[in-house]
């Protein structure tokens, strides 16, 4: 009897889960983890297009990616956001997205914009920078490193914390502006930098929060003793903002220097067979809006792909934008990313 | 016909979604391609891992287990004030994210951890001499830090039931201590032992986060390789080669250790052996330095995180507590982190009320059905064993049309977390049912009680402790957010551990100190909820 009623009880839940229908003034947005966005600017949205918008995350970018291309054939949702430009590659290989021209492109950097036939379209970007903790260089009477080379003299020796491209987006990121740098043929390579590197006592940390808050001097307080980490061009007016006193000024800065930084570039683009398909692009319309590029910097710490967004006081004041960013086409990224890790890999552990 | 339930979660939820993906991943053009299985074998970097991820699984097992038995012995022996709290306090380390414990470990045992400090100023040296950052014996202390309680509850639940009669009689007979523990003890609590061994085992087997934030890059194990060659290659014939070769051994060894396990002939009996308090000075000393050395090692780190959310610029401050009511700056996900207290509430409530009945059910098929048993109880270990990236992946693939199109609901999130928390509900009864007498439940219905009647009134009182210890757990392993990476939509999928790692992943000093204070929260809360649980012992009325 009871197990009449159990199984009775389990099959009316499942159907119930089950019945998840999709109504049509629903657009559903998947993203990363890192996704922020003010709810206020939301709920403008919704009241004025009359849709209701689910947002989906799925872990980290690679994961969001990976997932969404073994759902291909039966999406999750509408919209994919969050796909980078060491991710995008393998993305238009696969084939999830339909293309969207927006009549808002010619506003956007034209620099950022890919050659992918509308498939995708840039909302953000973030520099992956060196920090270092200014007063630790000022009171060590040291001037911070103005470019690769220097970071791997004998003045920088045991100063610097990255992370691991195997598992770290901005480790992958540094990773990929030392072979912007170096090149991978000739006599020097971006191997022979890297062994620099180690022989300088570069410190691999796990991910980016391993980093920052563990080894970090600024963000471990105290308990790191690394004066230099590759963080973003965005964390130095982050630091200000949410610090016990913005009016203190700027702890850390980014060093810009012309190939020091790589820049990552978030695209969004609508999902091939999705449900609501207009929707999507209503939306992908929406990110492009001034109201949601404006908040881009404060929220998720990028900086808004709009060239006509006024950046927010604080991000005016202490950001550094890199003049001449490091770059590699997306193609050559996809095609040997693993062939490089594994390199950097047998370079740093041998 | 009841058995039929935790099979069908198990096969629906767990065979079915992992078979989706090795068929996608290793079928991709609908022929069979086993070439990524030779890659194993090409290169010696995998067998290294492999190797090396045996190693330190087997050399943590080992520490934690001969740590906690000593504990054990004096929780089952000796009362003593604050027994009980002291041991649902043990299981808070369980629930921490490894991030957080990295950064507890390092506030205590790194170059300029306060240990260092110590050692400095009392041997006035200018260099640390503990230097454990990125070696294995931090792997190992950490691995202990959070698999000791795993090891001491169920030893202890299991232990207090067993009566004393064997080994006071040996004691008569003249048996030294030696003897005692050779010959009764160690005989006597080895179904415990080993259920206990074989859970931190596969914990240690599949560890990601701690290997790789305090071991740092050198050391890699199974768990963090298919996580690289899924996500950042999206090799995804090699990632389920890897799951499938992590799973298999697991499977080896769980078949082992299965068919290895001896029929006893023991007595649970309800109450167990009275525990008395520490009366010659030998034993106080005993249970005075047991229970220091616990504190000192399971709750400095945890109190290091609560100095460093306090302290603000050399004061103390309350404001990384005082942000956690607010919604920061209106922004979606910061929902105010106090409202994710509730979301995680609500999955550790769910997990817990579905993982004990289907727990209960799975142990006692496993000890009714002998034959059926060599092949049960392996398979319901395996989710623990099955790489999280992996499981997640095969949601996506598995779990998309009606009437299971649950990929995308909430409701995924218990349901995963069940299937993380199923293996320590069983483990956690499975010892104290093997050693009910099966004479007393025929008696009982050779005199007319029902089956029902049996398992209420004989067996359930008997398994109280137990089961307390696996509610525990389960309720533990959904606070601490064990899961597959899912979709699930953001408001009400937002748990304490997410905002954690979300405080975590950017710069700031106020973010840094909500995080700490969030974490906090989270063992307040779990603790919380173990007084909470122990009060359900009620039920089986014993004191142990």
């Amino acid at each position: 009897m009871i197990t009449r009623i159990l199984c009775a009880a389990l099959l009316v839940l499942t159907l119930q889960l089950g019945a998840f229908a999709q109504e049509q003034d629903t657009v559903v947005i998947i993203t990363h983890d890192s996704f922020a966005m003010s709810e206020a600017i939301l709920a403008g949205f919704e009241a004025e297009s009359g849709l209701t918008v689910q947002i989906l995350r799925a872990g980290d970018a690679g994961q969001m990616l990976s997932q969404a291309i073994l759902s291909k054939n039966n999406p999750l949702g509408d919209l994919l956001y969050g796909v980078d430009n060491t991710f995008l590659s393998r993305a238009l290989a696969a084939e999830i997205f339909t293309p969207y021209e927006s009549p808002l492109l010619p506003l956007l950097r034209p620099e950022l914009l890919p050659e992918a036939d509308f498939m995708v379209t840039p909302v953000d970007f973030g520099d992956v920078c060196l920090n270092y903790d200014i007063a630790w260089f000022e009171d060590a009477g040291l001037s911070p490193p103005d470019s690769f080379a220097a970071l791997a003299d004998e003045a920088y020796r045991g100063l610097l914390a990255l992370q691991n491209p195997a598992t770290s987006s901005p480790g992958l990121a540094f990773l990929l502006a030392t072979i912007a740098e170096f090149g991978d043929e000739g006599e020097y390579t971006w191997l022979d930098y890297w062994a620099e590197l180690r022989e300088n006592d570069a410190l691999v940390a796990e991910g980016w929060t391993d980093a920052y808050y563990g080894h970090f001097t600024v963000g471990s307080r105290g308990l790191g003793d690394r004066p230099l980490v590759v963080s973003y061009a965005s964390s130095p007016p982050a630091e200000v903002l949410f610090s016990e006193d913005p009016e203190a000024g700027a702890v850390t800065a980014a060093i810009t220097a012309d190939g020091m930084c790589f820049r990552q570039v978030e695209y969004v683009g609508v999902l091939a067979g999705a449900a609501n398909e207009a929707g999507a692009r209503q939306f992908l319309d929406f990110m492009l809006g001034q109201a949601f590029q404006e908040e881009l910097p404060t929220n998720m710490f990028v900086f808004p792909a709009r060239e006509d967004s006024a950046l927010h006081p604080i991000f005016a004041e202490y950001a550094q934008v890199p003049a001449l960013p490091a770059s590699l086409e997306p193609a050559r990224i996809e095609q040997n990313r693993e062939v490089w890790i594994q390199a950097w890999a047998e370079v740093m552990l041998s | 016909m009841l058995y039929l339930l935790p099979l069908a979660f198990l096969g629906v939820f767990y065979l079915y979604p992992l078979l989706s993906i090795f068929d996608i991943s290793l079928r991709p053009a609908g022929t069979l391609d086993l070439s990524a299985f030779a890659r194993l074998f090409l290169s010696d970097t995998y067998l290294r891992t492999l190797l090396f991820t045996f190693y330190q699984a087997l050399l943590s097992t080992a520490v934690t287990l001969l740590l906690a038995l000593p504990c054990a012995y004096i929780f089952v022996r000796y009362r003593f004030p604050g027994k009980s709290l002291l041991l649902s306090l043990a299981t808070l380390p369980f629930v921490l994210p490894t991030v957080v414990v990295a950064l507890a470990f390092s506030a205590l045992l790194g170059a300029r951890g306060l240990v260092n400090d110590l050692l400095r100023a009392l041997f006035t040296l200018d260099y640390s001499p503990l230097q454990l950052e990125r070696t294995l014996a931090i792997i190992i202390i950490a691995h202990v830090f959070y698999n000791f309680a795993i090891a001491l509850r169920i030893i202890t639940a299991y232990w207090a039931a067993l009566g004393t009669e064997a080994e006071e009689a040996a004691s008569c007979l003249g048996a030294d201590w030696r003897a005692l523990w050779r010959d009764i003890r160690l005989p006597l609590i080895r179904p415990a032992l080993l259920s206990a061994g074989s859970l931190v085992f596969i914990f240690n087997f599949t560890s990601f986060g701690v290997v790789l934030l305090l071991g740092g890059i050198r050391f890699a194990t199974l768990e963090v390789q298919i996580y690289y060659q899924a996500v950042n290659i999206f090799n995804l014939p090699l990632a389920a080669a890897l799951s499938i070769a992590q799973i298999l051994s697991m499977l080896s060894l769980m078949v082992i250790y299965t068919s290895g396990q001896k029929k006893l002939q023991l007595s649970l009996r309800r109450g167990g052996a009275s525990a008395r308090l520490p009366r010659r000075r030998r034993e106080k000393l005993m249970v005075f330095s047991c229970v220091s050395l616990m504190a000192l090692f399971l709750f400095t780190p945890l109190l290091a995180l609560v100095a460093r959310s306090l302290f603000a610029g050399g004061a103390i401050s309350f404001d990384g507590y005082r942000a956690l009511a607010e919604r920061s700056r209106g922004s979606l996900l910061f929902i105010p982190p106090v409202a994710a207290i509730g979301n995680s509430l609500r999955f550790a409530l769910l997990s817990m009320l579905a993982a004990l009945p289907l727990g209960l059910i799975s142990a006692y098929m496993i000890h009714r059905q002998q034959r059926l048993a060599r092949l049960f109880d392996p398979l319901f270990m395996l989710p623990l064993a099955t790489s999280a990236v992996t499981l997640g992946f095969g949601f996506i693939v598995a779990l998309d049309e009606a009437p299971l199109n649950l990929r995308a609901s909430v409701y995924i999130i218990p349901i995963a977390h069940t299937l993380v928390a199923l293996p320590f509900v069983i483990r956690s009864i499975l010892p104290s049912l093997r050693a009910i007498p099966r004479a007393l439940g025929e008696s009982a219905q050779v005199l007319g009680a029902t089956p029902w009647h049996v398992f209420t009134s004989l067996d359930l009182p008997l398994l109280a402790p137990s089961l307390v210890v696996g509610a525990t757990f389960a309720f533990t392993v959904s606070m601490g957010e064990f899961g597959a990476s899912l979709f699930v939509a953001q408001r009400e999928s937002v748990t304490i551990p997410v905002v954690i790692y979300r405080l975590f992943g950017h710069p700031g000093f106020a973010p840094y100190q909500q995080a700490l204070a969030m974490c906090v929260v989270l063992m307040l809360v779990c603790a919380a909820g173990f007084l909470l649980i122990e009060r359900l012992r009620g039920v089986g009325g014993g004191e142990f």
